[in-house]
C-alpha cells in the first residue's frame, strides 16, 4: 500500500535529508516513526502525501507513484489520505462543525451528504457537543480531535499524523493515542511521527527509526529488544529542507 | 456557482480587508484616470490648435477664376488636403475689417488680394508635409505668394511631440504604479488566506477549485475599484468644469476599457499571487 523504494531527499541548500530509505507500510497497519529532530519523519510524510518529490528512488501510495503523480493525481490521492499536524491547522473564524465540512466542501462532495458525514465523524471523536465551538473556546486535545475529525472525513485509507501531541499535556496525549488506536482499528493505517518515547514504549506497534536521514532500527525487521528505548536520541542540530507548512 | 459563493464568503469574513482592498485599487486607478483625463484634455487642446493649420496661396490680380477653379479641384485631390475655399477679395475685405474692427475704416476695396485657403487632413499637419504641400501650390502660375506660418506649425510640431513623449512616459510610470500597488494589495488579500489555501490543498482540493473564488474575488474588487475611480475622476472632472476650464470626460470606449483594466489587473493580480501557494511538486 505504501513503499519507499531507495528514497533520497536533497535540498539546495540544507543537503541531504534522507539517505536510501527503503520501507513499507501495509494496509491497516499502525507504524510509528522516531528520531530527533532534524532525522527526516517529517520529510517523509511530506512525500508520502506528495508536497515533495524524492530526489531519487521513488515512492508508492496507494497504487500512485512518485515519479507520475502530477497536480489532479495529487489532490484525488489527498482525498484518500488523512493528515494532522502538531499545530492542528484549523481555521480561526470557523466552528469546529465548519472546518470539518471545509474538507468535503473542497472536494466538491454532494451537499445531501456533507451534514450527516460531518456529524458521524465528530461523533466519532467525540465533540458532537462542540460542534458550533470555534477553534479558540477548544482546548489543545479538542482541536487536535477536530483536526483528526477532518482527515477522517473523507474515509481515508491512511492516516499520516506529524506530532499529533506534540503540543498537548498529557492527558490530552493519552485521549488522542487512544482516538488514533480506535481509527487503525476500524481499518485506517496509521503512520506517526513522534518525538515521545513513552508513547512508543507503551505500545508494540511497529517502530520505525531514523537518524541522519537514515533508518537506523525497523521493528518489523529486527526483534524488538534489539533497540534499546531507554536510550536517548542523539541530539542533532542537522537542518532539513523548508518549513513544514505546505 | 459554488466559487462565486465562496469568494463573497471570503470578502464577507474579512469585510474591512476587502474594503481596503477596493478602495487601493480605486484610488491606484483615480491617479491613472486622473492623468489620463489630463491627457485626453491637451491631446485636444493640441488638435483644436493644430486644426487652424492651413496653407494660404495668395492669387494675382490677372488670375483667371476657370484656372482657379480647375486648380482647386486638383489641390482638393491631394491626399494630404481634407478642403479648399476660396476667398474673394470682397470675402478678404470683410474677413479683416472684423477681425480688425477698430482698423476697419483704414481697408479699402482692392487692397486685398484673393487667395484660396487649403485645409489640411487630421494627422497631415507635421512641417515636412506642410511644406511640401505648400511647394506643390506655390507652382501654379497665378499663384504670387503662399504662407503657412512656418515657424509657427514648426513649434507647433515640437510642442506636439514633447506632449506625446512625456504623456507615453508619464503614463507608463502611472500604470507601472496602479500595477504595482494593486498587485501588492491583492497579495496581502491572498496571504490573509494563506492558511486556508495549504488546508485546502491538504484535503484534496484541485488548484483550479482553489484559484476559481480568488480570480473571482480579484475579477468583482477590480470592477469595483475601476467603478469607484471612474466615479471619483468624473466628480474632479465635474469641479475642474465647473470652477476652473472647460475639459473633455472620457468617451464611452475609454470607460468600458478602463474597467475591462481594472478587471483583468484584478484577476491576473490573483492569479500570480496564487499560484505562488499553489507550489507544485
Amino acid at each position: 500500500m505504501i513503499r519507499l523504494t531507495d528514497v533520497v531527499k536533497e535540498y539546495p541548500r540544507s543537503g541531504v535529508a534522507l539517505a536510501h530509505v527503503s520501507f513499507e507500510v501495509r494496509k491497516g497497519e499502525f507504524a510509528y516513526l522516531t528520531g530527533p529532530s532534524g532525522s527526516g519523519k517529517s520529510t517523509i510524510l511530506r512525500l508520502l502525501y506528495m508536497d515533495e518529490k524524492p530526489t531519487a528512488g521513488e515512492v508508492w501510495i496507494n497504487g500512485v507513484s512518485s515519479k507520475s503523480a502530477r497536480g489532479r493525481e495529487i489532490s484525488k490521492l489527498r482525498r484518500r489520505i488523512g493528515i494532522v499536524f502538531q499545530d492542528f491547522r484549523l481555521l480561526e473564524d470557523r466552528t469546529a462543525e465548519a472546518n470539518v465540512r471545509f474538507a468535503l466542501e473542497v472536494t466538491g462532495a454532494p451537499k445531501a451528504t456533507i451534514r450527516s458525514k460531518v456529524a458521524r465523524v465528530l461523533t466519532q471523536v467525540g465533540l458532537a457537543s462542540k460542534a458550533t465551538s470555534f477553534p479558540r473556546e477548544l482546548s489543545g486535545g479538542e482541536q487536535q480531535r477536530v483536526a483528526i475529525a477532518r482527515a477522517l472525513i473523507n474515509d481515508p485509507f491512511v492516516l499520516i499524523a506529524d506530532e499529533p501531541t506534540g503540543n498537548l499535556d498529557e492527558r490530552a496525549t493519552r485521549g488522542v493515542f487512544q482516538l488514533l488506536r480506535d481509527i487503525n482499528a476500524s481499518g485506517t493505517a496509521v503512520i506517526m511521527a513522534t518525538h515521545d518515547l513513552d508513547l512508543v514504549r507503551r505500545s508494540n506497534y511497529r517502530t520505525i527509526e531514523l537518524n541522519h536521514g537514515r533508518v537506523v532500527f525497523d521493528s518489523a525487521e529486527s526483534p524488538a529488544s534489539a533497540r534499546p528505548f531507554d536510550e536517548p536520541f542523539d541530539i542533532q542540530e542537522t537542518p532539513t529542507g523548508p518549513s513544514e507548512s505546505i | 456557482m459554488r466559487s462565486a459563493h465562496e469568494a463573497l464568503t471570503a470578502s464577507r469574513r474579512a469585510p474591512l480587508l476587502s474594503a481596503l482592498g477596493v478602495l487601493t485599487i480605486a484610488f491606484s486607478l483615480f491617479a491613472f484616470g486622473l492623468f489620463g483625463l489630463v491627457a485626453i484634455n491637451i491631446r485636444r487642446a493640441l488638435e483644436q490648435v493644430s486644426e487652424r493649420v492651413e496653407v494660404r496661396a495668395f492669387l494675382s490680380d490677372s488670375a483667371d477664376i476657370e484656372q482657379v477653379a480647375a486648380a482647386m479641384k486638383d489641390i482638393g485631390e491631394f491626399p494630404e488636403v481634407l478642403r479648399v475655399d476660396y476667398v474673394s477679395q470682397e470675402n478678404a475685405l470683410e474677413r479683416a475689417r472684423k477681425e480688425m474692427g477698430e482698423f476697419a475704416d483704414v481697408f479699402e476695396a482692392g487692397v486685398l488680394p484673393a487667395s484660396i485657403e487649403v485645409h489640411l487632413r487630421p494627422g497631415m499637419r507635421s512641417p515636412r508635409i506642410v511644406k511640401s504641400v505648400a511647394d506643390k501650390i506655390r507652382t501654379y502660375q497665378f499663384v504670387d505668394d503662399v504662407r503657412y506660418g512656418e515657424e509657427w506649425v514648426e513649434k507647433l510640431y515640437r510642442l506636439r511631440n514633447i506632449a506625446t513623449v512625456a504623456g507615453i512616459a508619464l503614463g507608463v510610470a502611472f500604470a507601472a504604479v496602479a500595477v504595482i500597488i494593486i498587485g501588492a494589495t491583492i497579495r496581502m488579500m491572498v496571504l490573509a488566506r494563506a492558511k486556508e489555501i495549504s488546508i485546502m490543498r491538504l484535503v484534496g482540493a484541485t488548484d483550479m477549485f482553489i484559484r476559481l473564488p480568488f480570480l473571482i474575488d480579484g475579477l468583482v474588487k477590480g470592477v469595483l475599484g475601476g467603478l469607484v475611480a471612474l466615479l471619483l475622476v468624473w466628480i474632479t472632472n465635474r469641479v475642474v468644469n465647473e470652477y476652473f476650464i472647460e475639459t473633455i470626460f472620457f468617451n464611452r470606449d475609454l470607460i468600458f476599457l478602463g474597467i475591462v483594466g481594472g478587471a483583468a489587473m484584478g484577476m491576473f493580480g490573483s492569479l500570480v499571487s496564487v499560484g505562488r501557494h499553489l507550489r507544485r511538486v
